[in-house]
């Protein structure tokens, strides 16, 4: 039996930095995960997926990915690997966490 | 030093040429993703977790004050002003900008250096003895033997798409310091009934998922033979390794799966069908490469006056007690700089440091580095009367941690702070030991302790050779942290056992405390170390240690 669909989101890495990016809702691409568009239909995060499979030229590895809205309305990774990298390591103040 | 002759030179240039190329094509649309990833695996270039990262292979763990500062100005120029130092002797830079890369590329080439075969499924940087050339203990230095491994394997045609990464370690020395039993192929070097000098091969040794030790595929090799009877192995394996399956196509698959009679019997008929027709070395190449190895002229000194100083300054004393190993010169010693401080990053080093180690290099040490696989520093030539003085400069950036091969000295893969690979984070894990049995005092109490932690089963932070080896595991959405026990990366290698369940990260630092504190207790005399005390006595002990809970259940 198929998985029940859970709600996703789209990321990748930008080309020329390797940062991390996060698809919005107007489908734009955003380095915060707080511009995140969250896709409860599978078939709406499907076609963007394959939409962002075209994108060569600008980011490298789109994945679709567990993601959900904190209680104030903001998205967040379920997962920690995802948590991860919207900040950037934790040895030191790189990556994200120190450029917003 | 290996000093680049006119080809190497090409070479280099002509690679760092096409990637330039290859990057104006990737970045101007040209070359798809698909198309350029094993382009830029071929040049050391990865995508981690929040940025690409550079690895630079460092041969043999050798370098000059000259490359160490072009290591520094690349770190500041085009990275975040630092590098990490692997487990495999190479630095890998974790911040460059793709269109940077050729640039980067160009720099290294300035000071002989490079990325090539740092990655992709080829015979990549050959590692050795971190102390060769220095060590007390050494039959021979094993770099000229090295280096004539990096110029047979750099580019060599016919293995580029080997079934999988092939990786070779060799050694000079009895005690083995290059972990040569967990490599696709380990060269020790060794000499036969008539004395005469030779190698020991062997093969299919590895670690990641499926760990093994190395088998004796040679007993004894005579030095003319080790080329050809090396491609004889690659052929073997190329043919028959298992290309179906990532997780089964290493060298040690194939050995563990048609046995070591089989594989070696096949190696010694590709063997025969090669050697009558083998290129070797002419003899003019192996003397080329063996005057860049020549010991330095050691300048021997009184060693009075640093007795003196010891005495005076006990941190000192620890320091060289710990950090200062012996050198086959006695008014020399070995200085291992540890890039272990209480809570930093195993492995890391600023642009300063590096610059200060240069220096220090050049001023007291013949102009000679060394990168360990234990991801330290180390200064191979040093006049015992000169070590006060480095270990003042040391201290000054930082440096003068004393705590070679004790608990603090962790190997430490990136992990999940960096890795896309990994499923757990390393590098918090070793920060919170070290800081923890930095307040208890307890170090130089439990003496030797190798602890090696992985954030995946790839194991590229050697956890199952550590003497205590820690694992970091996804377990249903939470990092969770697997022990193994007993583990050795030397001569006498044993794969650690698995003690139990995972521990989630707030559980694992009081776990491990109370092992530390059962050994301490059982050990006979503070002589005997960890992993004696654990050959002696079995797993049980340390296991209740770990599992107070299940003991108490099961009384």
């Amino acid at each position: 039996m198929a998985r029940a669909f859970t709600p996703k989101m789209l990321t990748a890495n930008d080309l020329f930095d390797g940062d991390v990016i996060y698809m919005t809702a107007s489908g734009e691409w955003s380095r915060h995960l707080s511009d995140v568009a969250i896709f409860e239909e599978e078939a709406a995060a499907n076609a963007a997926l394959s939409e962002a499979n075209q994108q060569h030229d600008r980011l490298i590895g789109p994945y679709l990915v567990d993601a959900r809205y904190s209680a104030d309305g903001t998205p967040e990774a379920t997962h920690f690997r995802e948590e991860f990298r919207s900040r950037g390591p934790s040895n030191y103040p790189h990556g994200k966490q120190t450029e917003a | 030093m290996y000093v680049y002759d006119e080809f190497d030179e090409k070479f280099v240039r002509e690679r760092v040429r096409q990637f330039r190329g290859q990057v104006e094509k990737r970045i101007d649309g040209s070359l798809t993703e698909d198309e350029f990833k094993p382009l830029r695996l071929m040049n050391g270039l990865y995508l981690q977790l929040h940025a690409y990262m550079l690895r630079v292979a460092i041969p043999y763990g050798t370098l000059d004050s000259r490359q160490m500062r072009q290591l520094a100005l690349i770190a500041d120029k085009w990275d975040k002003g630092y590098g990490h130092f692997t487990t495999r002797q190479n630095i890998q830079y974790n911040w460059p900008k793709l269109k940077d890369v050729p640039d980067i590329l160009d720099a290294l080439a300035d000071v002989s250096m490079h990325a090539i075969q740092t990655s992709g499924n080829c015979i990549r940087n050959v590692t050795a003895d971190h102390f060769a050339g220095a060590a007390a203990d050494e039959i021979e230095d094993p770099r000229p033997t090295a280096e004539l491994l990096r110029q047979w394997s750099t580019d060599h045609p016919e293995f580029q798409f080997l079934p999988r990464k092939f990786k070779i370690a060799i050694s000079g020395a009895p005690n083995d310091r290059a972990v040569t039993k967990a490599h696709d192929i380990g060269v020790r070097m060794v000499s036969n009934d008539a004395g005469e000098p030779g190698y020991e091969i062997i093969v299919g040794g590895g670690l990641g998922r499926t760990p093994m030790v190395g088998k004796v595929i040679r007993e004894f090799l005579p030095k003319a033979e080790l080329l050809p009877y090396l491609e004889a192995i690659l052929q073997v394996y190329n043919l028959r390794g298992r290309r179906d399956n990532k997780y089964k196509a290493r060298i040690k698959i194939l050995v563990h799966e048609a046995g070591l009679e089989e594989i070696k019997s096949a190696v010694e008929v590709a063997y025969e069908r090669i050697k009558p027709e083998f290129q070797r070395p002419s003899d003019e190449l192996v003397a080329r490469i063996a005057q860049f190895f020549e010991p330095p002229q050691f300048n021997n000194v009184q060693t009075t006056a640093f007795e003196q100083e010891i005495d005076k300054n006990p941190a000192l004393r620890s320091f060289v007690e710990t950090n200062v190993a012996e050198h086959r010169n006695p008014a020399y010693g070995i200085v291992t700089i540890s890039l272990k401080p209480v809570g930093g990053t195993p492995g890391d080093a600023t642009s300063e440091q590096m610059r200060v180690v240069a220096d220090l290099a050049e001023q007291y040490g013949h102009d000679e580095l060394r990168i360990s696989h234990e991801q330290n520093i180390v200064l191979p030539h040093v006049r015992k009367a000169d070590i006060p003085a480095i270990y003042q400069a040391l201290k000054e950036v930082g440096l003068a941690t004393a705590n070679i091969g004790l608990i603090s000295d962790i190997i430490a893969c990136p992990g999940m702070d960096y890795c896309a690979l990994a499923t757990a984070r390393s590098i918090p894990i070793a920060q919170e030991i070290s800081t923890r049995f930095s307040e208890l005092k307890l170090e130089h109490e439990i003496g030797e302790m190798k602890i090696k932690i992985s954030g995946c089963i790839n194991a590229c932070g050697h956890h199952h050779v550590g003497h205590i080896g820690i694992l970091g595991l996804d377990k249903a959405g939470v990092e969770n942290y697997q022990i193994t026990l007993g583990g050795d990366a030397t001569e006498t290698m044993a794969l650690g056992e698995r003690a139990g369940p995972g521990f989630a990260a707030d559980e694992l630092i009081p776990a491990l405390e109370r092992l530390i504190n059962a050994y301490l207790e059982i050990r006979e005399g503070s002589e005997e170390t960890f992993l004696q005390s654990y050959r002696r006595l079995g797993s049980n002990p340390f296991v209740a240690a770990l599992y107070p809970e299940a003991e108490r259940n099961a009384a």
